[in-house]
């Protein structure tokens, strides 16, 4: 039996129910949340090492057989995103403890957050299509109560917004599990999968992952569908905005991903060149929004789309290198955007504004920021040997062995003007000239920067030692282009 | 506290309470044979502790009925965790159940199932949740 992998999942679950027993004394619920994270943390790795020496791992729960029952699966893809996930999840609580402040923490903050974080590991996990959808509303209702704890003016009006597209989104999820139900009349992955190769794909079929591709599309954040994101992500306090800027979006990237490799491959010519067509789209809107916007969040927030757009480039060329290229810049983005959320939450605590043209000189009184900052915008241009290098790297090969010069010729452009619009902050905010903030007696920087530096210190391990982490990166790649690997593992035939 | 005389209202509320009640735990206990369950069991009896509500006021039924109704939703999710993960213990896979007949003195032999424990949780929460939510846009100036 392998209980090992349900531990992601059960581990949070245990917690968030527990610290609502505990809502009025913080320091208590800080520390449950820690060592609960710390676990997961271990566990997580534990699952990524034993992915890579036995193979994919997968439980049957209930002790059901597998199309039967529902089937947890780890993959090295999805154990590979648990891990950054649960060491996302740590370092954000971390930074939570200094600023999200105490009236916010007695209201089961650290709760509805590690209920969060059960729907985004079970998303990952779970190897059932209608069970993903159950993940997928875990993860939103918690996103919806994070978005709109506190309840300033700017939250309950972005809350408004988010939860009606995301309760339509999750309505068209519904359809679509329908319609593909209808179909193959089952739920598994696998066995959908399976279904599917054996009727090659009729037209209906297409139609469906069309509307799948809409659905992940509105969670993900993809070209015409973004149009909620900005807005809704510049409410929340920081730690809540790194949690999702981190990794709601992706969730949505890995169902597109996990559909697109396990289930429609056998129209690639329609469904994966609409993918590229969206994903370049997505790519440009994200550029032209980075460089637009003078105000920190904002230029951030564009820079989610950026990233999600090369990553679904990646996957709609369908090459190994391109899959590879873009499993490892999915997990580089997480450990990314987050860092450097976390950063904008400390500049905006220190000068009390997120207007670039009111901000400046800050490296004078806190080079120790400064230079996180640095580091962090060049990973995330992907300056090697930093982490964001050989991603794209193996994005733009695959697109140039795929034949997709123009694809592979805008992910390279895009670089630029992200590098762009990240120094652009760099460069107005940290240099020139010094002025004194009231607010940075309050801030307390040197607690808050732990995080980030963390972060930073991972992302630049993440590059360099990619030597060691590409094995595991082409192990996950090797599964998304054969399916026969997956459903192998799950049907047991 | 409420100036008009309601004793038709609250004496009529008083009997039917106790069918109410009854009736729900009924639901809940079939579910497994019959239609019913913990989810619609857990509804009907926090339907009973609305009428409650309607007869008398929040503090009158907060005295009669002292539970936190928050505290009682994570007693249903630990119960529900509990259970599911109490097959880890027997190194079965997560939410493995186990069943068995168990003589009772006064019951008889009667077949018990630990889905059971799951749907108390379900039971718990259900109401733990409808409850809350009644409460707080109650309470609600």
């Amino acid at each position: 039996m392998n209980n090992l992998i349900v531990l992601p999942i059960l581990i949070p679950l245990l917690t968030g129910a527990i610290l609502i027993f505990f809502s009025k004394r913080v320091m208590a619920q800080r520390w449950i949340a820690t060592l609960s994270s710390i676990a997961t943390i271990i566990v997580s790795f534990l699952i990524v090492q034993k992915v890579r020496s036995e193979g994919i791992q997968s439980l049957n729960i209930s002790s059901w057989d597998a199309p039967f029952g529902i089937t947890l699966v780890s993959d090295m893809f999805s154990s590979l995103l648990v891990l950054t996930t649960s060491i996302i999840g740590f370092v954000i609580l971390i930074y939570s403890f200094k600023s999200i402040g105490e009236e916010r923490e007695k209201f089961y903050y650290y709760a509805v957050f590690n209920f969060l974080l059960v729907g985004v590991n079970g998303a990952f996990t779970t190897g059932d299509i209608f069970n993903l959808f159950v993940f997928f509303e875990v993860m939103l209702m918690s996103s919806y109560v994070l978005l709109v704890l506190g309840g300033t003016k700017i939250q309950l009006r972005e809350s408004i917004k988010y939860l009606l597209v995301n309760v339509i989104s999750s309505a068209l999820f519904v359809i679509a599990v329908a319609y593909l139900y209808s179909v193959v009349g089952t739920l598994n992955m696998a066995h959908v999968s399976l279904r599917i190769a054996e009727v090659g794909q009729p037209v209906i079929i297409t139609v469906i992952a069309v509307l799948f591709l809409v659905v992940y599309g509105l969670k993900g954040a993809i070209f015409p569908l973004y149009f909620w994101m900005p807005g809704s992500y510049y409410a929340p306090p920081i730690p809540v905005l790194a949690l999702f800027g981190a990794l709601l979006t992706k969730v949505g990237v890995y169902s597109i991903t996990r559909t697109y490799t396990l289930f429609f491959y056998h129209d690639a010519g329609f469904t994966h060149q609409l993918l590229g067509i969206l994903a370049i789209l997505s790519i440009i809107v994200g550029v032209i929004g980075a460089i637009a916007y003078w105000d920190i969040k904002n230029i951030v927030i564009y820079n989610i789309i950026v990233a999600v757009g090369v990553i679904l480039y990646g996957i709609s060329v369908m090459t190994p290198d391109s899959l590879a290229g873009s499993v490892y810049y999915l997990l580089h983005d997480m450990i990314i955007k987050a860092a450097l959320f976390l950063l904008v939450g400390i500049v905006i605590a220190v000068t009390g504004t997120s207007n670039l043209k009111k901000i400046s000189g800050l490296i004078k009184h806190y080079p120790g920021l400064a230079w996180t900052f640095f580091i962090a915008a060049m990973a995330l241009a992907g300056i090697p040997p930093l982490s964001g290098f050989i991603g794209k790297v193996l994005i733009v090969k695959g697109g140039f062995e795929g034949e997709s010069y123009v694809g592979a010729a805008i992910v390279l452009m895009s670089s630029l003007l992200v590098l762009f619009s990240i120094m652009k902050i760099f460069i107005n905010g940290f240099w020139g000239e010094d002025r004194s903030y009231d607010v940075k007696e309050k801030a307390p920087v040197k607690w808050l920067l732990i995080s980030p530096v963390i972060l930073v210190i991972l992302s630049a391990l993440y590059g360099l030692g990619s030597e060691a982490i590409l094995p595991y990166i082409y192990q996950a790649a090797e599964t998304l282009s054969d399916p026969s690997i997956y459903i192998q593992a799950v049907l047991k035939e | 506290m409420r100036t008009t005389n309601n004793v038709i209202l609250q004496t009529s509320i008083k009997i039917l309470l106790f069918f109410i009640v009854l009736y729900s735990v009924y639901i809940f206990t079939a579910g497994h044979y019959y239609p019913g369950g913990g989810f619609i069991g857990g509804l009907m009896t926090a339907g009973a502790i609305v009428l409650l509500l309607i007869a008398y006021d929040i503090k009158t039924v907060a005295k009669i009925l002292p539970v936190n109704y928050r505290i009682l939703t994570a007693v249903g999710l630990i119960f529900a965790i509990g259970t599911s993960a109490g097959a880890l213990l027997f190194n079965v896979p997560f939410l493995t159940h186990a069943f068995g007949h168990v003589v009772i003195p006064v019951l008889g032999d009667i077949s018990l199932h630990t889905a059971t424990l799951f749907d108390l949780g379900v039971y718990f929460v259900v109401v733990g949740v409808t409850m809350t939510i009644i409460q707080t846009i109650g309470e609600d100036e």
